[in-house]
């Protein structure tokens, strides 16, 4: 407990950003699926998995400021980079319909949702995940434990 | 501020942004719904639609609904509860979302029905027999034909019947019209052109019994 007392604001507030991020992108993912009632596709559904805990661990090392967090949410964030990259060159035609894992229900190759023209659903959920991922990685780097 | 409070601020705002949004978005499908709903080429009922109650009533419930769904089935006896409430008031149309896979047969079953003049009784009975032939939303159509004999229903003819392109004119119709009204779940009602967003049984008799009162106060 004495260590927080050395650790620098910034590594809170690189923290705290990366908690803000996933809670958005945590709530912006219920609003499109509970308010906008778009049926979340299966691949949407992997990255739910990997984006939601994050809000819950990310808070938790907030208060008091825990370093081990990283250790935690990192491996998450990787995950759902992995996953949304996947998606999101899917739905570009990169890698063919034909690999897509899901044949009945929502497509996810259809891209139901696309703000300001190109930021379809996967694209916001890889952008949110690469963020995280990175502001964890420096985190670990600098040497917050 | 410290950190807590901030965190606090952060996360009141993100839930404050998400229930202002949501209404927002709500309220706006809702004038959306209306908008079409409500033009002078509405789709909301068509000449075949099917309808119960005095052709005079001021008062229209429109009904999207799906045999196949266990909402509108539970529904079924609300609505008939809410006409009886206001009789020669209400006129009930019903239009067809068959939403769930397979349910599209259900409906033309029902066409079919209907030209025996026998559409409301096979409809009770679909509902009555939808635990059995769609359990846990996956209908089975093949199900329903050992009950239909129940409905006083001539089966051997709507196994005929369910082949003619007219009814499958029908189908297509109403599910043209559900997509260009907005309808995205079943049972979707609109009470003389508004629609109930804001699902619940209380909520569907308050907008129609508000409808009624302004209808015939006068």
């Amino acid at each position: 407990m004495t260590e927080i007392r050395n650790e620098p604001d910034s590594s809170w507030t690189l923290l705290f950003v990366c908690w803000l991020l996933v809670a958005g992108a945590t709530l912006g993912s219920l609003f499109i699926s509970e308010i906008m009632q778009l049926p979340p596709c299966s691949l949407c559904w992997i990255q739910r998995i990997f984006m939601y805990p994050l809000a819950i661990i990310l808070l938790i090392g907030l208060f008091p400021l825990d370093g081990s967090v990283v250790r935690y949410a990192l491996p998450l964030a990787l995950c759902g980079v992995v996953t949304s990259m996947y998606h999101t060159l899917l739905q570009l035609g990169i890698i063919p319909e034909s690999a897509a894992p899901c044949r009945q229900g929502v497509s996810c190759s259809d891209i139901s949702l696309a703000l300001f023209g190109f930021a379809s659903i996967p694209v916001l959920s890889l952008f949110v995940f690469s963020a995280v991922a990175g502001l964890l990685f420096y985190l670990k780097r600098s040497g917050l434990r | 501020m410290n950190r807590k409070q901030i965190v606090i601020a952060a996360g009141g705002s993100l839930l404050g942004a998400f229930v202002l949004a949501s209404y927002l978005y709500n309220e706006q499908r809702e004038n959306e719904m209306s908008a079409v709903a409500l033009a002078s080429d509405s789709p909301l009922e068509r000449e075949y639609s099917q309808s119960d109650g005095p052709a005079d009533a001021k008062v229209v419930l429109v009904e999207f609904f799906d045999p196949a769904c266990e909402t509108c089935r539970v529904f079924s006896a609300h609505v008939k509860t809410l006409l009886a409430s206001h009789p020669g008031k209400v006129r009930l149309v019903l239009r067809y979302a068959p939403f769930h896979k397979g349910a599209d047969t259900m409906v033309l079953i029902l066409e079919a029905a209907r030209k025996q003049g026998k559409f409301w009784e096979t409809l009770d009975l679909m509902y009555e027999k939808q635990p059995q032939w769609a359990s846990h939303h996956h209908p089975q159509p093949d199900l329903i034909w050992q009950f239909l004999p129940k409905a006083g229903v001539d089966v051997d003819r709507i196994r005929r019947d369910i082949q003619e392109p007219e009814l499958v004119a029908v189908l297509n119709q109403d599910l043209a019209d559900a997509r260009a009204l907005g309808v995205q779940r079943t049972p979707q009602f609109f009470v003389n052109g508004k629609p109930l967003l804001n699902f619940g049984y209380r909520q569907l008799k308050s907008l129609l019994d508000a409808e009624v009162a302004a209808q015939y106060s006068r």
